[in-house]
């Protein structure tokens, strides 16, 4: 059985690892390489590397440090940030990155997504949705360059036509970020996530408000997701890799450990 | 006798994962499409991500689908890269090595999301040279949409919705529908399995 994906998100940001609330107010958590060695080591099933200064300030992931975290890991990983084309997608896959995962770019011009899928595969061609819940039309949005806090707008596209637009252009996997959830640690949007998981035929990882071993358990029970993507509730030791997937196992849900190998 | 191990460039993505997974057990492979090369090699690894049609145009550029079906060594293929091995792909219709005799088609799911991502048990079946030291039902990581039926060749399968092959072997030729080189420990024990495989000796 296909085991449920616990996926830690590295923010980067001028080559160290960062983390905001409500992606806001990014503190420095360290340099990467450390950080990726720890997960890996406590049983991560993948990372997401995410450049957020990138997608903002319209360049490129540094490149050095995709090729330094392809060297160090033996688990996939997921780079994203500011990837606006064939070639820059090229570049990180071919130094070692298993993915590459789009979100601003691809709202400003969602033929990219059918390139980038005709090129490399639907396989490594992750679309990350910033999604955020209006009160006023009791409908979720889609937001665009949520990385820098000057340029943040709300796009014309609710989640749901953007979900049914991206998979329709070949996207292999989608990111839910939920936005109002983000850094605050109160679980993920669980309502929004079954929803999408609906409508969605491709895997789904939820994104966004991870606070402790339950939120695991629920947003898999109750919204069926893939994999589930959490950052400050790992980078501040909150809760280990290793007793979300004791957890998870004890609920019955399949999760690779690989410190009780049977 | 001394490792010279060549990853045969199919113009996919994840050349260098495979490379750098190598170099962690301490094998330094060379990235190569020269036939001479191959044919000299200890070892080769024929890996892809991506289509089967842009694997086989590089392989076809290259002159080397006929080098690769005749090779004496042990030969692993890694994802597309097993696919290749096959008869036929129906993703895009494309004609394989024919040196593992299974088709590959289309994975069929059920009702869970394609492509299959992420990490899985595989059952071993038969027998492999590739499976020793390794757990009874090892995880490994997966990344694919079409996938080659259980059949005679199969040594080991997995489930997604169907069971299909996990790995196949035919001769000196190998299998793996998974990525070792993204399968954490298990996925290095299994390639340093691989290399030591001797020419002489292929399936001991």
């Amino acid at each position: 059985m296909l085991a449920k994906r616990i996926i830690p998100c590295l923010d980067v940001r001028d080559g160290l690892v960062v983390k905001g609330v409500q992606f806001r107010n990014h503190e420095v958590i360290g340099p990467i390489e450390p950080l990726v060695e720890r997960y890996v080591q406590a049983g991560a099933d993948e990372l997401v590397l995410y450049d957020i200064t990138a997608a903002a300030h319209g360049q490129t992931v540094d490149r050095h440090w995709v090729d330094r975290v392809a060297r160090l890991i033996d688990i996939p990983f997921t780079v994203a940030g500011g990837i606006t084309n064939v070639a820059q997608a090229q570049a990180i896959l071919a130094m070692g990155a298993d993915k590459i995962s789009i979100n601003s770019p691809a709202l400003a011009n969602p033929a990219l997504i059918n390139q980038l899928v005709d090129e490399f595969g639907s396989q490594c061609v992750v679309v990350g949705i910033d999604s955020f819940y209006n009160p006023e039309s009791h409908q979720y949005e889609v937001y665009q360059y949520t990385g820098d806090e000057q340029r943040t707008r709300r796009t014309s596209w609710t989640t749901y036509a953007w979900v049914a637009e991206v998979v329709a252009r070949g996207a292999g996997e989608i990111v839910l970020n939920c936005m109002n959830q983000d850094g605050v640690r109160r679980g993920y949007d669980i309502e929004q996530l079954r929803q999408v998981r609906q409508l969605c035929p491709v895997p789904l990882v939820a994104s966004g408000g991870a606070g402790c071993v339950e939120h695991f358990i629920d947003v898999f029970n109750q919204a069926n997701v893939d994999g589930a993507l959490a950052a400050s509730v790992f980078h501040k030791d909150i809760v280990s890799i290793d007793t979300i997937k004791g957890a998870l196992a004890q609920a019955a849900i399949p999760v690779r450990q690989i410190t009780h190998p049977s | 006798m001394t490792t010279s191990l060549v990853i045969v460039d199919t113009g996919c993505a994840n050349l260098n994962s495979v490379r750098y997974a190598f170099a962690r057990i301490g094998v330094t492979a060379q990235i190569s499409t020269n036939a001479a090369t191959i044919q000299t090699a200890s070892h080769v690894v024929l890996p892809g991500v991506g289509t089967a049609a842009a694997a086989r145009r590089q392989l076809e550029q290259h002159d080397l689908l006929n080098v690769l079906a005749n090779l004496q060594q042990p030969v692993l293929g890694i994802c597309l890269g097993m696919q290749l091995l096959g008869t036929h792909s129906v993703e895009g219709e494309v004609l394989g090595l024919g040196v593992v005799p299974i088709l590959t088609e289309a994975l069929n799911t059920q009702q869970f999301p394609v492509p299959h991502m992420g990490w899985n048990r595989v059952t071993p079946l038969q027998d492999s040279p590739l499976l020793r030291q390794l757990p009874s039902l090892p995880w490994f990581y997966f990344v694919h949409s079409y996938a080659m039926p259980v059949t005679s060749w199969t040594t080991a399968q997995c489930t997604y919705g169907e069971q299909f092959s996990a790995m196949v072997q035919h001769n000196n030729y190998f299998g793996v529908q998974f990525h070792p080189e993204r399968s954490g420990s298990t996925g290095l024990q299994l390639l340093r399995n691989f290399v030591e495989l001797t020419d002489a000796n292929p399936r001991s």
